[in-house]
């Protein structure tokens, strides 16, 4: 059992174990964390938070791409 | 972490301020410094008509949220850059938002408009995809916000937006584009007339990061596009991004003080790179386009419509081609 990851862009599923905290995880996965958020049941989490053997997480990367005249990279 | 106000729970943290917010004063906390952006750069008053540049993406329509929210007179534009599926979901999320929020939204299309998609485009001028669609989107918001008369046109740019820009035009050493590089851009007249030729452009959002977009889109329920634009690939604005990203994931506070710092130090530097040439207007739609250095009444048409011309007489060559090719079988 592990925590369940959701990564996106292209969206896939990982499991992964071990964890205790958010920056724990996101190391773990060699995220950079001040490009995500990590979301866990429609709440967003600290990088400090714990997190449960059987936690539902998505990490969501916020930079996007683009030659922005709009913004938004689009 | 505790929240910085009120010591309850807190669900962001930002490490350039030292601090952490619970969902509500990370929600005053974005707010407040939007206002302070509009109040620092005298970007727009609650008389004026803003026009709000969205995409269906997190910025924009945190944007608008947080101008509807502070009382301004808002209006949305969604410009539909014909992008397959993408594009029908980027505009179903600002359409949908809109709907939840009571909100003005104008919608436009580029295929209506002038005949083409952003991926047409591409094809018919053999250019990267978001060269195109920068000129098109330029031209269409300018061109809206004229003919519907507002005052200012907003759009979604963020810290890391403006920081990623200022950091590829310092690379590339490109003066004029320093010189440009403001929180806000005045309005231009054409020729000696008093007929405005660009509308007056603001980015509320320059103290805020795309991080903090992001999240607070989540927190206020905005159902944003999450998905990339598919001809986003290879993009260097986005690696410009990941590159201060680690920067900042090392120093908090990186991207702050480069832009910031910039807009204080330096800035001005360039002032007189910015070109000031006069307007004149484009022979074909009548937009402004620069005078200076223009031969022959080909010259004289914006960029705009060079490339829709090349776009429509590539397109004739084909299908004459094809006809021929008919023909001949
Ligand atoms: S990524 Fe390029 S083509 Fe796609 S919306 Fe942004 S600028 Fe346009
Ligand atoms: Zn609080
Ligand atoms: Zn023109």
């Amino acid at each position: 059992m592990g925590v369940k990851v959701k990564l996106r862009n292209p969206d896939r599923l990982l499991e992964i174990s071990g964890p205790r905290t958010v920056t724990a995880l996101l190391n773990q996965l060699e995220v950079v964390s001040e490009g995500v958020l990590v979301i866990r049941d429609a709440t967003l989490l600290t990088r400090d938070e714990r997190l449960g053997p059987d936690d539902e997480i998505e990490i969501r990367p916020v930079l996007s791409g683009g030659s922005h005249p709009a913004g938004d990279g689009r | 972490m505790r929240c910085k106000v009120c010591r309850g729970h807190a669900v962001v943290d930002i490490r350039r301020h030292n601090a952490a917010f619970c969902p509500d004063h990370f929600v005053d906390h974005v707010t407040s410094q939007v206002a302070k952006a509009l109040k620092e750069f005298k970007m727009a008053t609650v008389e004026d008509r803003l026009l709000i540049a969205v995409s269906g993406g997190k910025d924009s329509l945190a944007v608008w949220d947080v101008l509807m929210n502070l009382g301004y007179d808002t209006t949305a534009f969604y410009l539909d850059l014909g992008i397959g599926g993408y594009s029908a979901r980027s505009k179903e999320a600002a359409v949908a938002f809109a709907g939840s929020r009571g909100g003005k939204l104008i919608t436009r299309s580029l295929r209506e408009e002038h005949g083409f998609t952003v991926p047409e485009l591409s094809t018919l001028t053999r250019r990267v995809p978001c060269s195109g669609c920068g000129l098109n989107k330029r031209y269409e918001f300018n061109r809206a916000a004229l003919e519907e008369g507002f005052d200012v046109l907003v759009t979604g740019h963020n810290l890391d937006d403006e920081v990623a820009t200022l950091f590829g035009n310092v690379l590339g050493w490109n003066t004029q584009m320093l010189g440009r590089q403001r929180p806000v851009l005045q309005e231009r007249i054409v020729g000696a007339g008093d007929s405005r030729a660009f509308v007056k452009k603001i980015k509320p959002l320059v103290r805020i990061a795309e991080r903090e977009t992001a999240a607070y889109a989540l927190i206020r329920g905005i159902d944003y596009i999450v998905e990339e634009c598919p001809m986003v690939e290879g993009n260097t604005q986005h690696r410009y991004k990941e590159a201060l990203t680690l920067l900042e994931e090392a120093s908090p506070g990186t991207k702050h003080r480069m832009y910031f710092g910039f807009l204080k130090n330096a800035s001005d530097r360039f002032a007189e790179d910015r070109g000031s040439a006069e307007l004149i207007p484009c022979t074909d739609c009548g937009a402004p386009t620069v005078a200076s250095g223009a031969h022959g009444v080909e010259k004289l048409m914006c960029s705009f419509c060079k490339t829709k011309a090349l776009a429509h007489a590539r397109r004739a060559e084909r299908t004459n081609d094809s006809v021929h090719g008919a023909e001949q079988r």
